[in-house]
């Protein structure tokens, strides 16, 4: 230990060593305002926290930053910025932006996301949800293709060319004709039709049979017998000899 | 970006016929124990001779600056279904929950799932910004965000609803790390998010906050403003030091019981509004689609769930005679009561001992101490929350939804336990 560490040691046990000297100086002069709180920390959290008051931080913001970083729109059309585009743009803007992830016709590539076509799978065993056939809101398609596509590149859209994407978008799911023209005027007119299939949670009464405090814990059943196994499908990563073999002896 | 689903059917020829590997070393054969204790015939090598590391000197204390686990753990990782999404910057890790134990989850091992990559924000230049249907829209520094009153430290667990949502049509894939490794629980530091929300005054028409991330994907998710005001965190901090990168570092929100989508990272703004604001995350993903076409919305809490982390596939049982059973139960509705365990899949069950801290919204940890005599066990793991709920077999919960919700999938788990010990995810019915 050099010369002077051992001095900063030598003056922490020091400063250890008289609390109750610092304390009682405080006491005596202007001491620190201090957040009433509780003496011990509960063993359970309260359900609610507690905030203690105290001098005021963080600062206004101004107007720049938050229309800089202010980028939602809502259902209703609140934050769209001033703007159109049409669906024959949003073609063009699509093939060059999009198309790669996401096929010339919003059909998806790989493992990308399908964006057009759908309507009629939601029952079906393999649901197909698109903006047509699931999305409940046109605005989520603004929203989302402003502040996060292109894939790598987001934010870079201009309000104009976004208008026109989410038209062609709009149009390849049969909800706008070919000569629309998307713009922040005509846009809470643009209903999905699958808006009205959306309920809000529910499960505290469709699902309050799963609320019995006294499960069954004695021949529940009949002897159980295995119906399906993963082995069969076998999609688990492989993992080769760098797999974990356990603590054998 | 994509979404987590059953598997494409082209997956299944894409990897062949694979072997369960974590349960190869079982060739080596399982150590038989009957009545009493193994007597040694000959000296054990480990200890006649002395070994090599008692003689000589180890590594000196700083060796490793930021400490490692041991060489001999290097297969505990996080872990990739690489099939389940189109790049790795919109994927998911999972925690190898197969490997661990006690209800807190290491840092390094904690479950990732990006959207548009990893941000990575310099300290000095965080800014988190609270406007909206505020009287004074404020900007704050991650120093004011450190400074403010009322810090708090609470242990809660952060599940994806999409965990085990590639089990819904059925036993899928072979690992705890994969069908329940989308969760964490790790001790937060922070301040409340009623703290900046009343720095800020709410005006009396803020029913919702929306909160967004820094990151590529601009990640934003509408949440109650009642939930906001009464347990959501402003985190810094994951179980005594910074949060990691991946994590969200600087500042992440902590949205206690509620699903991990809504934990928004690299937390930029907060703002107050009337209505939701029906962002592509809560409205065409984290939405429960149902057999009839309908779907639920804001489907929010993460009921109680349980599963047995060992033995499972990757965990295979490798002594007959004395085992611990071990398992992880958590509830986003409240704190974990009680865990039944059963070895016959469901026909029977035992109460299991709930070891260490059982707080609300919490992960808890459960052991059953049993002696295995080679049998075949049908292993499930059954939570039960303080509100009364209990955990549904997957049967129940298929009744009422169908197999097509993807998130919420919080059924009974089976492990088939084979005579040599080889474990498997399978259904029983």
């Amino acid at each position: 230990m050099s010369k002077s560490a051992e001095a900063l040691f030598l003056a922490l046990a020091l400063a250890a060593t008289a609390p109750v000297m610092a304390g009682a100086a405080w006491a005596a002069s202007d001491a620190p305002k201090v957040a009433t709180a509780p003496q011990a920390a509960p063993a359970q959290p309260p359900a609610s926290l507690p905030v203690p008051k105290v001098t005021e931080l963080g600062r206004p913001a101004l107007k720049e930053e938050i229309a800089a970083w202010n980028i939602d729109v809502r259902p209703d059309g609140e934050g769209l910025p001033e703007g159109h585009g049409s669906v024959s743009d949003g073609e063009q803007l699509f093939l060059d932006n999009c198309a790669t992830c996401h096929g010339e016709f919003g059909e998806g590539a790989g493992r990308w996301p399908v964006l057009a076509g759908g309507r009629g799978t939601l029952k079906s065993e393999r649901p197909e949800k698109t903006i047509g056939s699931y999305w409940p809101y046109a605005s989520t398609v603004f929203d989302y293709v402003h502040r996060a596509m292109p894939f790598g590149n987001a934010q870079s859209l201009t309000p104009d060319q976004t208008y026109a994407i989410v038209a062609y978008l709009l149009n390849l799911n049969d909800i706008v004709p070919a000569d629309f023209v998307l713009s922040r005027e005509n846009f809470p007119k643009v209903a999905l039709p699958n808006n009205p299939n959306f309920f809000d949670d529910d499960r505290t009464t469709s699902e309050k049979e799963f609320w019995n405090a006294n499960p069954c814990m004695k021949d529940c059943s009949g002897p159980m017998k295995v119906t399906a196994r993963a082995a069969i499908l076998d999609v688990t990563p492989d993992e080769g000899k760098d797999a974990p073999k356990g603590n054998l002896e | 970006m994509s979404e987590i689903e059953s598997s494409p059917d082209g997956a299944k020829g894409a990897v062949n016929r694979r072997r369960i590997l974590w349960a190869a070393g079982l060739g080596a054969g399982l150590a038989g124990v009957g009545a009493g204790r193994v007597r040694a015939a000959e000296p054990d090598p480990n200890i006649v001779p002395v070994p090599e590391w008692s003689k000589t000197l180890g590594a000196g204390v700083n060796a490793n600056p930021y400490g490692k686990p041991s060489p001999f753990e290097k297969d505990v990782v996080r872990r990739e279904v690489t099939w389940l999404t189109a790049s790795s910057e919109s994927s998911v890790s999972f925690t190898p929950l197969y490997a661990l134990d006690g209800p807190i989850t290491p840092n390094g091992l904690c479950f990732v799932r990006h959207h548009g990559g990893e941000a990575v924000i310099p300290p000095d230049k965080y800014r988190l910004m609270i406007h909206g249907m505020v009287d004074k829209p404020l900007v704050f520094t991650l120093e004011d965000v450190k400074r403010m009153p009322g810090r708090v430290n609470r242990a809660y667990f952060l599940e994806c609803a999409a965990n085990s949502g590639m089990e819904w049509r059925g036993a899928q894939l072979n690992g705890c790390q994969f069908t329940h490794g989308m969760i964490h629980n790790v001790y937060y530091t922070g301040v409340p998010l009623r703290s900046f929300l009343e720095a800020a005054g709410v005006k009396p028409k803020g029913k919702w906050v929306l909160a967004e991330g820094a990151d590529a994907a601009g990640m934003t998710r509408s949440i109650p403003l009642e939930k906001a005001m009464d347990d959501c965190l402003v985190a810094f901090g994951m179980n005594g030091e910074a949060l990691r990168p991946e994590q969200g570092y600087p500042v992440r929100l902590v949205v206690p019981g509620w699903e991990g989508n809504m934990w928004v990272k690299w937390l930029r703004r907060i703002k107050v509004g009337d209505e939701p604001w029906g962002q592509r995350e809560e409205t065409s993903k984290y939405t429960d689609l149902l057999a009839n076409g309908e779907a639920r919305r804001h489907t929010f809490v993460m009921d109680a769930k349980s599963v047995v982390t060992n033995p499972s596939p990757q965990a295979p049982l490798l002594h007959k005679g004395p085992n611990v059973l071990s398992g992880i139960a958590w509830s986003g509705r409240g704190t974990i009561k009680r865990v039944d365990v059963s070895l016959d899949g469901g026909r029977n069950w035992t109460t299991a001992r709930i070891e260490g801290p059982a707080t609300p919204m919490a992960m808890t940890r459960f052991y059953l101490d049993f002696d295995w005599n080679g049998q075949e066990l049908m292993v499930q793991s059954r939570a039960m929350d303080d509100t009364g709920y209990v955990q549904p077999t997957k049967a129940a919960l298929r009744k009422i939804r169908g197999v097509n919700s993807i998130y919420h999938n919080n059924g009974i788990q089976t492990w088939l336990v084979r005579g040599n010990g080889e474990t498997e995810n399978v259904e029983v019915g």
